[in-house]
């Protein structure tokens, strides 16, 4: 139940502004892929416009072709809705909703979408995504408590719990340690591993050893100037990019020689 | 210099931290001096209470900063005067809120009795009758006013914040909530007048023409809490709904508008209890009835503050031999304690319904 992505020629607007330039990759399936770069380059735009989050925004749009399951995403006959059911996102801030019970918050995406459920199978789902986000035992005995009184690691799991509970193809990750302790890091990068098996993951992330750890392919992103568009400098497998890349600038970037 | 001899000379410079301090009583002694102080002249020249608070309080605002600057320094003074000047106003702001609180348990609470809740006006001539009436008025059309701009300026809001963002509608419909806010609750009356006179022919009054007055003056209000409310959402939520695939129209009203719930419910009861006191628009096209009207859409009907008009304009005569007020003005403070009841459990009934609704931690 994973697929993969298979973008060409991208281009992405914000109104007049062009964001990222020309990007061609291929994302394979039930692996992670991670984009790095620094700061204002494009990643969460690119990632955004994986799952049509982009157009979100008022006067966002993109042009060139994102083909998933052999569908052109961006076809005036797709549903962006469909999309997103198949293709799901976890934040760079955790964000439960604060009006539900940690359950409801694993159910929204079912409930929201007015699937009727028996209590059974909730109870079902629940505890199969709360168990993949490794967040089970530690939630188990407060699961009618709200979301919001978890702490801030628990919480990103949940989101990530809530994110799988509707089952996507693909779940994209915009930073989701960034604003979390080395040890819920390390919890999330353990079930990014165990992720990997079901799920195709895209993830973005500023912190490099982070992408070398998690990650099969890499793809980074850099503006030629300020003010120029971000576009994406190389796209290889994580191990070659961190040991041989193809372009200097890769390799000065990794090395800590800039950004 | 070498870094022993900077060592050497920062412990021999000593750092000054400790100052003179005025002792923590001193605000209650200057007050009580002040008082004291300014009591003598007005005891000697006969003043009453209020010039003679007046002036310890002016005492109050000089003595204190002087003092202050004579043992502190220049900073704490201008503190001090600051300080007392906010707590001043603030006391003055209070006295006419409290004053009128008072005036109106002083005067109503006496008439309030079983018989005064649930008897009309019907053959009253002097003594006796009662509110019901008016208090049945006031809930009804009150009510039909709230069923009518509640989901008006719901989705009115709705549309604002999520559906209009930054288009020349959504400016323009701003405006003229904006341009709403200010009508004159008359100028409301008189337009629903006009309206059901168009429709109904030039005799006709009816408690729903009041609703339609109210409403008028209510849709701005729901708008503006509303649309404030809903501001308030953090766009995260909307997002964490749109990546899990669902719908607009539902992330409306399953994450935005349970989120902003307990504000939106709070706004609402404040614009009630605004115009639950409205007189102007009710006398103009719901007219004044002595009788028990339940039917909104049929005669005319009685509302509290209408009703305090007109037991106030003609208060009939006190029944012979006992040479006591007016029976009419004792019914007015009446009907006007139980109109601020009125306000005020609504007020709570908003803060207590925020709190319910608020989305909870732990």
């Amino acid at each position: 139940m994973a697929k993969s992505i298979d973008v060409s020629d991208l281009n992405i607007y914000y109104g007049d502004f062009l964001a990222v330039e020309g990007v061609n990759m291929t994302i394979k399936a039930r692996s992670v892929t991670a984009f790095i770069g620094p700061s204002g380059c494009g990643k969460s735009t690119m990632l955004r416009s994986l799952n049509r989050m982009h157009e979100v925004i008022p006067g966002a749009r993109v042009e060139g072709k994102i083909m998933v399951d052999g569908q052109s995403l961006y076809d005036a006959s797709i549903d962006p809705v469909a999309v997103r059911r198949q293709i799901g996102m976890v934040f760079q801030r955790p964000n439960p909703f604060p009006t539900m019970s940690i359950y409801d918050n694993v159910l929204a995406g079912n409930r929201l979408n007015a699937k009727k459920l028996s209590k059974s199978e909730g109870d079902t789902i629940v505890e199969r995504s709360l168990q993949a986000a490794n967040l089970w035992t530690e939630v188990k005995d407060r699961l009618n408590k709200p979301g919001m009184g978890l702490s801030g690691g628990q919480q990103q799991r949940l989101c990530i719990a809530r994110a799988i509970a509707v089952e996507p193809q693909v779940l994209l990750m915009d930073e989701p340690c960034s604003a979390l302790d080395p040890i819920s890091t390390s919890a999330i990068e353990d079930l990014i591993h165990e992720l990997k098996s079901d799920y195709t993951i895209v993830i973005v992330t500023h912190n490099m050893q982070q992408a070398a750890r998690v990650s099969d392919d890499t793809g980074f992103f850099n503006l030629k100037a300020t003010g120029e568009p971000g576009h994406l400098v190389e796209f290889n497998p994580t191990k070659k990019m961190f040991t041989n890349p193809d372009q200097e600038s890769t390799e000065a970037y990794i090395s800590g020689r800039f950004g | 210099m070498s870094t022993t001899e900077l060592a050497v000379q920062d412990v021999t410079t000593s750092l000054r931290l400790a100052q003179p301090r005025l002792p923590r009583w001193a605000p209650a002694l200057v007050g009580v001096l002040a008082v004291a102080a300014a009591g003598l002249p007005a005891l000697l020249l006969g003043w009453g209470l209020v010039p003679w608070l007046f002036l310890a309080a002016v005492l109050f605002l000089v003595v204190l900063p002087l003092w202050s600057l004579a043992v502190e320094n220049a900073r704490a003074a201008v503190d001090r005067l600051m300080t007392s000047l906010v707590w001043t106003t603030f006391g003055v702001a209070m006295i006419p809120l409290a004053w009128l609180i008072w005036t109106v348990v002083k005067n109503g609470a006496s008439v309030i009795s079983i018989e005064f809740l649930t008897f009309d006006m019907r053959n009253i001539v002097s003594d006796g009758g009662g509110i019901y009436h008016a208090l049945l008025g006031t809930l009804l059309v009150t009510g039909a006013a709230a069923l009518i701009s509640v989901p008006v300026g719901l989705f009115a809001a709705i549309y604002l914040v999520e559906y209009g963002k930054g288009s020349r509608l959504a400016k323009w419909v701003t405006f003229l909530v904006d341009v709403m806010t200010g009508i004159p609750s008359i100028v409301a009356g008189l337009f629903a007048l006009a309206l059901f006179v168009l429709i109904f022919g030039p005799e006709i009054r009816l408690g729903f023409g009041g609703s339609v007055a109210l409403s008028l003056l209510m849709i701005p209000i729901v708008v503006r809490s509303t649309e404030e409310m809903l501001r308030l959402v953090p766009d995260d939520l909307r997002e964490a709904s749109y990546a899990l695939g669902v719908p607009k129209w539902r992330t409306i009203t399953k994450v935005v508008l349970p989120t902003s719930l307990g504000g939106i419910i709070t706004g609402v009861m404040l614009a009630v209890a605004r115009v639950i006191g409205e007189t102007a628009p009710l006398l103009v096209v719901a007219g004044k009835t002595d009788s028990v009207n339940m039917n909104l859409f049929n005669e005319r009907m009685t509302t509290l503050p209408v009703y305090i008009y007109y037991q106030f304009t003609q208060p009939g005569v006190a029944p012979a031999g006992t040479g006591g007020d007016a029976p009419g003005i004792a019914r007015a403070w009446g009907a006007a304690l139980v109109l601020i009841a009125i306000v005020m459990v609504l007020n709570l009934i908003a803060r207590l319904v925020g709190k319910i609704y608020a989305p909870r931690k732990g």
